[in-house]
C-alpha cells in the first residue's frame, strides 16, 4: 500500500484538516455508490465497506483512512479542536495513537512551538510518524498543514517539518501554509510567519502559500453571486466549494466556508493518488517538475471552477474559460497576478471528463498570453484524474511557480520590521529556553534573499535572452 | 532465431503491448504457414498448449502499467505475456532520470538480468535484444539506459536495439530534454542501433492520414507497431537465399549502423490510411515508391504535405557544397517491401548515388528486404529505415533546450541527490554535440 501521510498542527492545521477529511470521504463515498453521501455517517460507513458489515463498531478496524491512502497525526498544543473533531463524526476516523495533544497552546508564540514544545514531545512525535510508516511498505509523500501567524503550527509545526526530514529524508514533503491577512487579530502573527518561512525555505520540498484574505474575498464573492440569483450564475447548494452541507459537519463556523476552499486544494492534489486516472501525476512528480531551485519552491495554487459551478456536460467554450479562469487574479489563493509575473513551471492537474487533446488546445492557446522564463519556455506539466470532485463534471487545480509570490513575501517583510524596529513583544520570545535573537535577524535575511532571487528572475522578464551559446566541437 | 523484448517505463510498456499485438495478428492472419511460424518464433515461445506467449520482460516502477498491459494481451485471446516474466515496485521514478539509473536500476538489477536470462534461455538460439521505452520520463529513461547497460555486460556478443520514443515538444514532463540528453548520450555508447519514434510525428499521422479524432496514446501506439511490425517480421533478404531470413536484428544493424557515430535510425512507413478505407484503395509500386522516396530526400515523415520542390543536389552542386538545406542526406537506407508482386518493384531510385554520402557505395549505402506476404491488412506496404539527418533538426532542438536550462542549472539539484554532477550532464552534451556535428556534416 503506497500511503501519503497527513500531519495537521496547530489550531488552523486541524480545523482545515479536518474538512479535508470530511470532503475526502464524501467523495469516496460518492463514487463508491453515487447518493450515499447525503446520508449519516454510519450509513456512509456501511457502504464504504465493501463486506456489507452492519455493525459500525466493527468497522473501525478497517482505517476508513488507510483505505483512502491517507494517514493523519492530529497535534496541537491546546484541545480545543482536536476535542471538537472528537465529538464530530470523525471520531470514528481517528483512534488516539493518531493524536498529540497538550492543554496550554503556545500562545502565538513561535518560539514556544518550536523549542519548548518540540523538546517535550519530539520523542512521541517521532514514535507515532515511525508508527504510522509501518503500515505501509511505501510511505509516498508528507503532507503538513498549518498556519503561519500562531504559535503551534508555525513553531512546532515547522518543527515536525524538520523531524520529517531526518527520518525520512528521501520522502517528498509538500506543505500547505496559511498566512495571515494583514488585519489579522494576532499582533505577532509577521513574527511567526517570518520565523516559519525560513523553516520552510530550508525544510519543505513545496510549500503552497494560501492567504486568508484571498480566501476571504472568494468567499464573499461566491456568497454575494448566490445571493444575486442570477441565472447561469447559481451556485449549486451542494458544492463542495466552500460548503460542508451534506457532508459530515453540524452547523458551520466562522473559518469553514474558507478551509473548505483549502480542503478542495488537498483534494485536487491527492486525487490522483486517490484515483485511477489516464495521464497520472505521482506527488513526487510535483517537485521534480515544478523546483527548478531548491528554495524557489512556493507553488502559487489557483482553483477552478469557484463561481461558476453547473453538473450538466460542458461545452467546449466552458470548458477553456476553465482553463482561462485558472490564471485570472480571482482564482489565486494567494493575491497575486500571476499572468503579470514571471512563469519559472506551471502544472495543471485536471479532474474529470477531459481529454489529452482538451489539454493541448487549452496550453497552446494560453502558453501565447503568459510570461515564461527564458530557459523553460514549454515549462507544463500536466495530470489528468478521470473522476471528478463531488457535484461537478470536471475542475483544475494549476500551481504555478511564478515570482507573484514576492509581494506577499515583501508585505509580511515590511510588517515583520516594523514590529522589530520597536523591538516589540520581543522578550516574550527570548524568554523562551533555545530562543536567540540571531534566530530573528537569520530568519529576515533568509527570507529577504528569497525576494532577492524572485527579483533577480523578475528582472530577467520582457528581456530578449539569447539562447546559451553551444559547446563546439572539435573535429 | 528469436528476439527477446524488454519493456521498461509507461511508455515502454503501452508500446511493446501493441507490437506484440500487431504481430501475432499479422502472423495468424490467412494461410501462410512459413511465414507465421516463423513471426511466431521470433517473437513468441509457446505453452503446453500451443498457446503463444511473448518472449517479453516487463518492467516498471509502479504496478498500474504492467498490470493494464498484461489484461489486454490476455484479454486479445490470441497471445499473452508470461505468468513470471514482469517485475513492478510501488511507486514511479518521478520523472527523474537519475532517480531511474542510479537508484531504481541498481537495486533491481539481479532480477532483471535473472528474468531476462530465462527468457533467453527459451530461445532456441537469441537473434538479439530489443528494448523499449520512452526518453521523457524517469523510469524507461533512467532504469531503461541502465538494463541496457547490464545486457551490454552479460550479452556481450548480441545485438541490442533500443527503441525509444521521442516526447511531444510541450506538455507532459518539464524536465524531459534532461532525460532524453541523458538518455541518449549513455546508450550512444551501449546500444547497435537505435530507432527512434518521434511522439509529434506520430500523433499527426494519426489525425491526418487515420482521421481519428480524439487521439488516444493507443492509437499513437498502433501506427508505432505498424511501422515496427513492418520492419520486424520475416522478409528474404538478398543473401537468404529464399528462405526467411532467421537474423532480424543483426541484418537490420549491419544494414544501416555501419558507423559508431551514426545510429540514430528513424522509420517512414506507404501507405497507412484508416481501416475502413483499406478495402477500397489500391496502390501501384510505383506510385508508392516514388512518394517515399521524396518523404526521404524532403525528410518527411508522412505522405502528407510532401515538399516535391526538394531535389537531390547535382554532382556539380554537392562538390560545391551547394546541396541546399532542406535536402536530406542519407548514410544508409533500409527499403522493406511487403505484399503482391513486390518483385514486379523497381527500387532503382533508392540506390542513387546522390542520396548517399560521397565515403559509401550506393552498393553499401542502400539495402532492401522483401516479401510477398501483405503485411497487416495492406495489400502492398513500403517501408523505409533510414540512417540520415532526418533526426537531427528533433535532436538539435533537445540538446539545445536542455543547454538553455542547463545554462541556468535549474533543476540540477534533483538530478545531483541522487548522483548524478554537472560533470555528467558535460560529458552526456559533449557526446551529442558531436553526434549532432557528425550528422550535420553529412553529404
Ligand atoms: N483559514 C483559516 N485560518 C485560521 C483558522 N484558525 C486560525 N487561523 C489563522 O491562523 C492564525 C493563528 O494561528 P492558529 O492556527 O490559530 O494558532 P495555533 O497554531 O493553534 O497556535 P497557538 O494557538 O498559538 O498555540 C491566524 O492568522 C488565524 O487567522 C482556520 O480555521 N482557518
Ligand atoms: N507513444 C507513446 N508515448 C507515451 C506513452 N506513454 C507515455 N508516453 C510518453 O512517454 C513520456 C513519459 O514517460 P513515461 O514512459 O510515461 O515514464 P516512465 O518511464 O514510466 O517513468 P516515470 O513514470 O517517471 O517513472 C512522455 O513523453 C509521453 O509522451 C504511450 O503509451 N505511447
Ligand atoms: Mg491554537
Ligand atoms: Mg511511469
Amino acid at each position: 500500500l503506497t500511503l501519503t501521510l497527513c500531519f495537521s498542527v496547530g489550531q488552523c492545521g486541524n480545523q482545515v484538516g479536518c474538512r479535508f477529511w470530511d470532503l475526502a470521504l464524501r467523495e469516496h463515498a460518492h463514487v463508491n455508490k453515487k447518493g450515499v453521501y447525503d446520508e449519516a455517517l454510519s450509513s456512509f460507513f456501511r457502504n464504504v465497506d465493501s463486506s456489507g458489515v452492519k455493525d459500525v463498531k466493527q468497522m473501525y478496524k478497517i482505517n476508513v483512512l488507510t483505505y483512502l491512502n491517507l494517514q493523519a497525526v492530529l497535534v496541537d498544543m491546546e484541545e480545543g479542536v482536536v476535542n471538537e473533531i472528537l465529538q464530530g463524526p470523525l471520531r470514528e476516523v481517528f483512534d488516539s495513537t493518531q493524536l498529540l495533544t497538550d492543554v496550554s497552546g503556545s500562545g502565538n508564540n513561535w518560539a514556544v512551538g518550536h523549542m519548548t514544545y518540540s523538546s517535550v514531545y519530539r520523542d512521541q512525535i517521532v514514535d507515532k510518524l515511525r508508527k504510522a510508516a509501518e503500515h505501509c511498505d511505501c510511505l509516498q509523500c508528507f503532507f503538513l498543514i498549518h498556519s503561519m501567524g500562531g504559535g503551534t503550527g508555525s513553531g512546532l509545526g515547522t518543527r515536525v517539518l524538520s523531524l520529517l526530514e531526518e527520518e525520512f529524508p528521501e520522502v517528498c514533503r509538500i506543505v500547505t501554509s496559511i498566512y495571515p491577512s494583514s488585519e489579522d487579530d494576532v499582533v505577532t502573527s509577521p513574527y511567526n510567519s517570518v520565523l516559519a518561512m525560513r523553516e520552510l525555505t530550508e525544510h519543505a520540498d513545496c510549500v503552497l502559500p494560501v492567504e486568508n484574505q484571498s480566501l476571504v474575498d472568494i468567499v464573499n464573492k461566491i456568497k454575494h453571486m448566490s445571493h444575486s440569483g442570477k441565472p447561469g450564475s447559481m451556485i449549486k447548494r451542494d458544492s463542495t466549494i466552500i460548503s460542508g452541507q451534506g457532508g459530515l459537519s453540524g452547523a458551520e463556523k466562522p473559518f469553514d466556508a474558507m478551509n473548505n476552499i483549502v480542503a478542495n486544494l488537498l483534494l485536487n492534489i491527492t486525487s490522483s493518488a486517490r484515483f485511477e486516472g489516464s495521464l497520472n501525476m505521482d506527488l513526487n512528480e510535483i517537485a521534480m517538475n515544478l523546483v527548478p531551485f531548491p528554495r524557489l519552491h512556493y507553488l502559487v495554487p489557483s482553483l477552478t471552477p469557484l463561481y461558476t459551478l453547473s453538473d450538466v456536460s460542458v461545452p467546449t467554450r466552458r470548458l477553456d474559460q476553465m482553463f482561462s479562469d485558472a490564471f485570472s487574479k480571482d482564482h489565486q489563493l494567494i493575491r497575486a497576478d500571476p499572468k503579470h509575473s514571471l512563469y519559472l513551471a506551471c502544472a495543471l492537474m485536471v479532474r474529470g471528463h477531459v481529454q489529452v487533446s482538451d489539454l493541448r488546445r487549452n496550453i497552446e492557446r494560453l502558453r501565447l498570453s503568459l510570461p515564461f522564463v527564458s530557459w523553460n519556455q514549454e515549462g507544463w506539466k500536466t495530470g489528468l484524474c478521470s473522476v471528478p470532485p463531488v457535484g461537478h463534471s470536471h475542475s483544475l487545480l494549476a500551481l504555478a511557480n511564478n515570482t507573484c509570490v514576492k509581494p506577499t513575501f515583501m508585505e509580511l517583510r515590511e510588517r515583520f520590521t516594523k514590529l522589530y524596529r520597536k523591538k516589540a513583544h520581543l522578550h516574550h520570545y527570548l524568554h523562551v529556553d533555545g530562543m536567540e535573537q540571531s534566530h530573528f535577524s537569520e530568519a529576515i535575511s533568509s527570507l529577504s534573499s528569497l525576494i532577492e532571487e524572485y527579483q533577480n528572475l523578475d528582472a530577467s522578464k520582457g528581456k530578449l535572452t539569447p539562447d546559451a551559446p553551444r559547446l563546439s566541437i572539435a573535429r | 532465431m528469436s528476439v527477446v523484448t524488454v519493456q521498461l517505463g509507461q511508455c515502454g510498456n503501452q508500446v511493446g503491448q501493441e507490437l506484440f499485438d500487431v504481430v501475432c495478428s499479422d502472423a495468424q492472419e490467412g494461410q501462410r504457414k512459413t511465414y507465421s511460424t516463423v513471426s511466431c518464433e521470433r517473437f513468441f515461445h509457446q505453452t503446453r498448449h500451443g498457446d503463444p506467449v511473448a518472449r517479453a520482460v516487463l518492467i516498471d516502477m509502479e504496478p498500474k502499467v504492467i498490470n493494464q498491459s498484461r489484461t489486454k494481451a490476455a484479454k486479445s485471446g490470441r497471445w499473452k505475456y508470461g505468468d513470471n516474466s514482469y517485475f513492478s515496485q510501488k511507486q514511479g521514478s518521478g520523472n527523474n532520470w537519475a532517480n531511474g539509473y542510479c537508484v531504481h536500476g541498481p537495486r533491481h538489477r539481479e532480477v532483471v538480468e535473472e528474468l531476462v536470462r530465462r527468457e533467453v534461455e527459451r530461445c532456441d538460439r537469441l537473434a538479439g535484444l530489443m528494448a523499449m521505452m520512452s526518453v521523457a520520463g524517469g523510469t524507461g529513461s533512467g532504469v531503461g539506459t541502465y538494463v541496457t547497460q547490464c545486457l551490454r555486460d552479460v550479452y556481450p556478443k548480441s545485438f541490442i536495439l533500443n527503441h525509444l520514443t521521442w516526447p511531444f515538444g510541450t506538455g507532459e514532463v518539464i524536465v524531459q530534454n534532461y532525460n532524453s540528453v541523458l538518455t541518449l548520450a549513455h546508450l550512444y555508447q551501449l546500444s547497435d542501433a537505435i530507432l527512434v519514434h518521434e511522439n509529434d510525428t506520430v500523433h499527426r499521422i494519426c489525425s491526418q492520414l487515420l482521421a481519428i479524432k480524439h487521439i488516444s496514446f493507443s492509437d499513437v501506439n498502433r501506427v508505432i507497431a505498424h511501422q515496427l511490425g513492418s520492419v520486424l517480421q520475416p522478409v528474404l533478404t538478398a543473401d537468404s537465399h529464399g528462405v526467411y531470413s532467421r537474423n532480424p536484428l543483426g541484418e537490420l544493424v549491419s544494414a544501416l549502423a555501419c558507423h559508431p557515430e551514426y545510429k540514430l535510425l528513424s522509420v517512414c512507413t506507404i501507405p497507412q490510411m484508416p481501416s475502413s478505407s483499406i478495402a477500397y484503395s489500391t496502390f501501384s509500386w510505383p506510385g508508392l515508391l516514388k512518394h517515399l522516396r521524396q518523404m526521404l530526400i524532403s525528410n518527411s515523415k508522412m505522405e502528407e504535405g510532401i515538399d516535391w520542390q526538394v531535389r537531390v543536389p547535382t554532382g556539380s552542386e554537392r562538390t560545391r557544397g551547394l546541396t541546399g538545406s532542406c535536402f536530406n542526406t542519407s548514410l544508409a537506407n533500409l527499403l522493406i517491401l511487403r505484399g503482391k508482386d513486390v518483385y514486379s518493384a523497381d527500387t532503382g531510385g533508392f540506390a542513387d548515388p546522390a542520396l548517399y554520402t560521397s565515403w559509401l557505395s550506393s552498393e553499401e549505402a542502400f539495402t532492401q528486404w522483401k516479401s510477398q506476404v501483405p503485411f497487416n491488412k495492406y495489400e502492398k506496404s513500403a517501408t523505409l529505415v533510414s540512417n540520415s539527418q532526418a533526426l537531427l533538426r528533433p535532436l538539435d532542438n533537445m540538446v539545445g533546450k536542455a543547454w538553455n536550462m542547463f545554462a541556468s542549472r535549474a533543476y540540477i539539484h534533483q538530478y545531483t541527490k541522487f548522483g548524478i554532477s554537472e560533470e555528467d550532464f558535460l560529458e552526456s552534451f559533449t557526446s551529442l554535440e558531436q553526434v549532432i556535428s557528425s550528422y550535420s556534416q553529412l553529404c
